[in-house]
């Protein structure tokens, strides 16, 4: 066992686990942020992810212990975060969900993308989301929610 | 007479010494077996996956495509979204996702490998290693240091393990081995077949 200080979501956090255990983890039963999902839990599927120091990030892979300083954002934050904002109303509008497990993972993915995209292509989505998995095939909603974001965006639109 | 004796003396020990510096300098022939020895390491899995032609790396040791798509991107380093960091951390985890400073793929410029994954010739990544204006403007200096200090080259002969336990193979040669034989062949001028 270690002790271990992140930032999560803007707020220091300490936690003392043993030094393997993956963010995932962490995040779900110590600091009791469950709307990250567990999936697979090697990398797969993508339900797991989360922004780590601005990347979209597989916490089911990443021990504790390699975390450092970067600053860890989950689906919690983003309707505090503009872009995170624009998306959510984005899924919204567009009824993406049905069973809703993966789209936690989606979510911080799609954002990470329109983050460094303005105006992401067909190509620019399906290898940027690619990676993330949904067993109830909501990827055409997916991908015309992130356009109607990232058109909403272009216009500048917060909340 | 003392002083042209004690001269001409000093003139046959400098030559003497000229002589065995020379000598001590790898032939060509050396470092192309140097050269070869080099080759078996850059043409091992864990260094010949990212030195890759197409848009995406391999993995294994049967170098298959890298599995949940992942693609090049502009800079080797994956697309927006899913980016070789999204899973590569900076080292080995113990989740078994290996991980080394700067995680990402060679430069086009250094494929070693045909698109349809076969190796190419010892003489041909030899040349495209040597080729200053495709590999980084490195001299064989550089290339030495590169094959000493590069934290993907390092990780190559400590790639840790996969996620159930099995560690990954290792390069044919030990990385002290691996520098000995790059400085055999920089010495040699850097010989290609």
């Amino acid at each position: 066992m270690a002790t271990y200080t992140i930032t999560v979501n803007g707020q220091n956090r300490s936690v003392a686990v043993d030094p393997d255990t993956p963010l995932l983890w962490v995040l779900r039963e110590e600091l009791r942020l469950t709307g990250t999902k567990y999936g697979c839990g090697v990398a797969a599927c993508g339900a797991c992810t989360v922004l780590a120091g601005g990347i979209p990030t597989r916490s089911c892979v990443l021990p504790i212990s390699l975390v450092g300083a970067r600053e860890v954002t989950t689906i919690e934050a983003m309707a505090h975060d503009a872009v995170g904002r624009v998306v959510q109303d984005a899924w919204v509008a567009t009824d993406v969900v049905q069973c809703g497990y993966c789209q936690s993972g989606q979510i911080i993915t799609a954002v990470a993308l329109l983050k460094r995209v303005n105006n992401p292509d067909d190509t620019a989505i399906e290898q940027g989301m690619g990676a993330n998995l949904c067993r109830c095939g909501t990827y055409v909603r997916i991908r015309q929610a992130i356009k109607t974001a990232a058109q909403q965006l272009q216009q500048g639109r917060t909340r | 007479m003392t002083r042209g004796i004690t001269h001409i003396g000093n003139i046959l020990v400098a030559i003497a010494l000229s002589v065995t510096t020379l000598a001590a300098a790898p032939s060509r022939t050396e470092g192309l077996a140097a050269w070869q020895q080099v080759y078996s390491v850059l043409t091992h899995p864990r260094c010949i996956n990212c030195h890759t032609a197409t848009n995406h790396p391999d993995q294994g040791d049967d170098r298959h495509r890298h599995v949940f798509n992942v693609v090049r991107g502009p800079a080797g380093q994956g697309v927006p979204g899913l980016q070789c960091a999204t899973c590569h951390q900076r080292s080995n985890a113990s989740t078994g996702i290996p991980g080394a400073p700067g995680w990402r793929l060679a430069p086009l410029s250094m494929q070693w490998q045909s698109a349809d994954g076969r190796m190419f010739s010892g003489a041909r990544v030899c040349r495209s290693v040597t080729n200053r204006s495709t590999n980084g403007h490195l001299d064989g200096p550089a290339l030495l240091e590169h094959h000493a200090q590069a934290p993907l080259v390092r990780w190559a002969f400590e790639p840790g393990h996969l996620p159930y336990g099995n560690a990954f193979t290792v390069p044919p040669l030990t990385h002290e081995a691996f520098v000995s034989a790059t400085r055999i062949w920089v010495e040699a001028g850097t010989p290609c077949p």
